[in-house]
């Protein structure tokens, strides 16, 4: 099982990811440079938070037409995992990975805090966990995720939405939502199920030092995914 | 030679804080007239070309592929000749 870790000038949650995946998780992880391209043997991208190429002209745009991009695009494509968190979502939704867009926060304020979020859809390969609650950080000012009405019941209709941020009870509230989403929309995931964008910091929330181990569910996840897969190549 | 101006910005049914934000202070300055502020991008491109149609085409194309985001956002443009560029060039 192995795992690539897309670096682009500018990306700042690289290491953190990495470490996750690594040190945390246990399983074989890469860096890949913005100029290279993805090779065939990767199981699982992350697009790591940051501020990629200074977030000029939108958070994520430049990203998007970066020649890594083609080759991530082309294995989502054909059905390879993607992960792609707070900027990595951003550069998913720029790209056309993901529909939606993502509007300054209502408050206007970068927001760095915990939030809760309601696992909306545990049949992902991102979400095959018990718990329904997870406390996961967030730390953006772009994150107000918004779509048309319509693209709003297509993501309903497919399930597409996975996390909603919530009270620490599970009650998808106004007062819970942090920056304005649309529908307190947090993650979505494509209708194919294995592109997932999320504004929350899973690499942030793998160890108890660091206050929540709820982020490790979602790499565990991926690798209980992943497992069965390999077990049968092997 | 041609001066484009590219104006991006956010379609009007989707929410516009900062441009909110700034009204407020405007009615706090007293100027209770303005109904609405949108706040947006401005961009100024120098095209080398004599074909204004083509160019026309070449904007329309920069400002949805680049620009601008369709989702969230309109543009509108304005293309004109630019004969103090064309002198410099000769």
């Amino acid at each position: 099982m192995k795992f690539g870790v897309i670096v682009f000038p500018g990306s700042n949650c690289d290491t953190d990811c990495y470490f996750a995946l690594r040190d945390v998780i246990g399983v074989k992880v890469d860096y890949i440079w913005h100029t290279n391209q993805v090779s065939k043997d990767y199981d699982c991208l992350l697009l790591p938070g940051g501020f990629s190429y200074g977030d000029y002209l939108r958070p994520g745009i430049i990203a998007r037409f970066s020649s890594v991009m083609r080759s991530v695009i082309e294995f989502a494509r054909s059905g390879g995992l993607v992960l792609g968190i707070c900027n990595g979502f951003q550069i998913l939704l720029e790209a056309g990975l993901l529909p939606g867009a993502m509007l300054q926060n209502r408050s206007l304020r970068f927001i760095c805090k915990y939030v809760h979020l309601k696992v909306e859809n545990k049949n992902t390969p991102f979400t095959r966990f018990d718990k329904s609650i997870l406390r996961i950080p967030i730390a953006h000012k772009q994150g107000n995720y918004f779509i048309d009405p319509d693209g709003l019941k297509r993501l309903r209709d497919n399930q597409q939405i996975v996390f909603r941020y919530c009270t620490p009870e599970g009650a998808v509230t106004e007062e819970a939502n942090p920056n304005g989403a649309v529908d307190n929309i947090a993650g979505i995931i494509n209708e194919q199920g294995n592109v997932l964008g999320m504004m929350p910091h899973p690499e942030r929330a793998s160890e108890a030092i660091l206050g929540s181990t709820d982020g490790r569910l979602i790499f565990e996840s991926i690798c209980n995914f992943l497992q069965p897969t390999l077990a049968g190549e092997t | 030679m041609f001066r484009v101006k590219v104006f991006v910005s956010l379609k009007a049914d989707v929410m516009d804080p900062q441009g909110q934000t700034i009204g407020n202070a405007l009615h706090t300055l007293g100027f209770n007239d303005v109904r609405e502020v949108k706040v947006g991008k401005y961009f100024v491109l120098l095209i080398d070309s004599n074909d204004k149609k083509k160019v026309e085409e070449e904007v329309i194309k920069i400002s949805k592929d680049l620009l601008s985001n369709p989702v969230i956002e309109d543009f509108t443009y304005v293309i004109e000749p630019d004969s103090k560029s064309d002198k410099g060039a000769n």
